[in-house]
């Protein structure tokens, strides 16, 4: 009798079903995370450094208050948000964009160069056409690599690469020379008009209309993934694209272009939102590697638009917190680089296990290189 | 006409100093790719490779400095194999994951060792090796056979490693393992234990690719000076079509490219010079686009393995 009720209370206490699914594949991100921070800690101490005054100070600089936690955390988690949308929803169709860096920039670029263009625009004309502007730019630095890929074969892993120290050193080249600011001292492009810049979303704190975008779009690519036709063929043709194929229905080449071109114009929205919520103009190094801390992001989310809200804001936070590490604690803020780098390393670790008892983890879908 | 030859010659010189990184990363990742394994990671292990070269350079001078460079570069191979080989995690994530860690914790340690300011570190460097009568000839003599060792390493290593891949046993098995895993495995090949062996020659060689930048081409240490040459190593892979010597030519092509904006520069100071620097990143694309359709990469690349039930 015993045995039985305790089989039972197993059977009862066993997640099961959708919550329980759920639940498991939550915890895969937190226990990736509590190794990254022991991990991380241990190399802190190994460095001279005191884990715990580290840690002390990144908590208090990313969520000390609330002022920190929206004009800090919240501002930087809003480029990660957009861009880590824009790697997932490329990743979901199986292809491998490593370029969302150099997308944001022609994004920037583009949105800035647009901007500075067309002063006497007024704010909703000139707002929509930066916007448009801008993901049309991310875009077209998505086409280069695949167009190699569809057309020619070329694994689009190297070629994002590459197209990303093109698009550096494209900005590097505008801000020095046709888009350099009118005054000519410094190398960055003019202020942009008023009527391109964001709005902040709540009055008082530095947070800017972007993050809203952001949720906008997360919100949006979540229903479209799992709720239209043409987000069932992006994850098929992602899951397995010789079964989209042999449907007869679906042209996976088709499907990765659109989703691939999708995710370079989500990009670079993310560049051009940094430049009209914060920075207000373009210089040379505006963003520290968002475009590959996205990769993080979305694979903390399990490249799912919802969590990628969530773990965008982690990452913001960590972005945040290393500026007050470094001012406070006097640990250079290289320390977070290599801290998102040991996440992505320990979320590789669990998928692993998750991907034995499912058979579904991204750590298996790759197939594509060289 | 004198002064001609001599530009040529300093030309040459660039040329080459610049090529030799990505013909060394080039040879090592060509033999990973054989193997079937891609490691995105190789510019994790060449900044590695020139910070552990800078610290043993100060230690014990230029010559432990280059093998301190290649163990720094192989100890970070060994973490990305460790996840994209033992772990069979996939290997473009790992990759970019060992690379953006790689880059943020030399940072860490070069800062924490020589200050945030990062003041410029002075390196002595490799002593060039004057190969004797060779280097009198007119003209190529100095530019070819007055060189470090590097130079020679990459020249030599080029036809050294397609005999071993294409006319020898051990060749024949690695190629095995990266066309055919099961196969291999079936014929009692060790897969993960030659990938694995691959992927730390990958790394030692991206390792030795750094301490060339610190002490053969620049003398100093700086943060991120890889500056992507691990990726464009990569892509030189795919343009020598896996094959050795392939690799060391494509990399003399891109030594060129950037070579050239010296030249240019020298000649006209008013262009613009970041469109110089973009100039090995272009053309590397063009020649991916135009020469890829002639070659294939060994079957089982970027392929996790063993396969688990329910994978692609």
């Amino acid at each position: 009798m015993a045995a039985l009720e305790a089989t039972r209370m197993a059977q009862t206490a066993r997640l099961t079903g959708r919550t329980g699914r759920m639940l498991r594949s939550a915890g895969q991100p937190v226990l990736a995370f509590a190794a990254t921070l022991a991990v991380a800690a241990a190399l802190l101490a190994l460095g001279g450094h005191s884990p715990a005054g580290a840690f002390a100070a990144l908590v208090q600089g990313a969520f000390g208050s609330w002022n920190r936690f929206v004009s800090f955390t919240l501002v930087q988690a809003t480029p990660l948000l957009l861009a880590g949308l824009a790697v997932a929803w490329a990743f979901r169709a199986g292809a491998w964009n490593i370029g969302a860096e150099g997308q944001l920039h022609a994004g920037a670029l583009a949105g800035v160069a647009l901007a500075v263009s067309w002063p006497e625009a007024g704010a909703p004309a000139l707002l929509a056409a930066t916007f448009l502007a801008a993901a049309a730019g991310g875009a077209a630095w998505a086409l280069i690599p695949i167009a190699m890929k569809t057309r020619l074969g070329v694994g689009e892993v190297i070629t994002t690469l590459l197209m990303n120290f093109v698009a550096l050193f494209l900005a590097q080249f505008l801000v020095q020379g046709p888009l350099r600011e009118s005054r000519g001292v410094f190398n960055m492009t003019d202020e942009i008009p008023a009527a391109a810049q964001l709005p902040p979303l709540i009055p008082g704190t530095r947070l800017h209309v972007g993050f809203l975008v952001g949720l906008l779009i997360a919100g949006g690519l979540w229903a479209y993934l799992s709720r239209t036709p043409g987000g069932f063929r992006v994850r098929v043709a992602g899951a397995s694209p010789r079964a989209a194929a042999a449907s007869g229905r679906i042209d996976p080449a088709r499907v990765v272009l659109r989703a691939f071109l999708a995710s370079g114009a989500v990009a670079g929205l993310a560049g051009w939102i940094q430049v009209a919520g914060v920075t207000k103009r373009m210089y040379e190094g505006l963003s520290p590697g968002w475009g590959y801390t996205a990769i993080a992001v979305a694979l903390l989310g399990r490249l799912h638009p919802g969590a990628i809200v969530i773990s965008a804001v982690a990452f913001g936070a960590l972005g945040a917190g290393g500026g007050a590490m470094q001012r406070e604690a006097g640990i250079p803020a290289a320390w977070v680089r290599g801290t998102e780098a040991l996440l992505v390393l320990a979320l590789l670790a669990v998928d692993r296990g998750f991907r034995r008892t499912s058979g579904a983890g991204f750590g298996s879908a790759g197939r594509r290189g060289g | 006409m004198a002064a001609d030859a001599g530009v040529f010659a300093s030309f040459l010189a660039a040329a080459t100093t610049l090529a030799v990184p990505l013909a060394l990363a080039g040879l090592g990742e060509v033999v990973s790719e054989r193997a079937g394994v891609i490691n995105i990671g190789l510019e994790g292990s060449m900044i590695w490779g020139a910070l552990g070269a800078a610290l043993a350079a100060l230690a014990a001078g230029p010559y432990a400095g280059l093998a301190g460079g290649a163990a720094a570069g192989a100890a970070a191979a060994l973490v990305f194999g460790a996840f994209a080989v033992r772990l069979n995690a996939n290997q473009i994530i790992a990759g970019t994951a060992v690379t953006i860690g790689s880059l943020g914790f030399t940072g860490a340690v070069f800062q924490s060792r020589f200050g945030a300011t990062g003041l410029a570190l002075e390196l002595e460097t490799v002593s060039p090796w004057k190969l004797p009568l060779l280097s009198e000839l007119p003209l190529l003599g100095p530019v070819l056979f007055n060189r470090a060792p590097t130079f020679y390493a990459a020249c030599a290593l080029a036809p050294l490693l397609w005999w071993l891949l294409f006319r020898t046993k051990w060749g024949l098995a690695l190629r095995a393992v990266g066309e055919s895993p099961d196969a291999a495995h079936a014929a009692g090949l060790r897969v993960v234990r030659t990938r694995m062996l691959a992927v730390l020659f990958a790394g030692l060689m991206a390792g030795l690719a750094g301490a060339h930048l610190c002490l053969v081409h620049t003398g100093t240490f700086s943060e991120n000076m890889s500056a992507g040459k691990g990726f464009m190593a990569v892509a030189v892979v795919v343009l020598g079509r896996w094959n050795p010597p392939g690799v060391l030519a494509a990399a003399c092509f891109f030594g060129a490219a950037e070579a050239l904006q010296f030249v240019l520069q020298a000649t006209d100071a008013d262009l613009p010079y970041p469109l110089f620097l973009a100039l090995p990143y272009v053309l590397s694309l063009a020649a991916l686009a135009g020469w890829f359709g002639r070659s294939r990469a060994p079957a089982s690349l970027a392929l996790p393995w063993p396969r688990l039930p329910g994978t692609p």
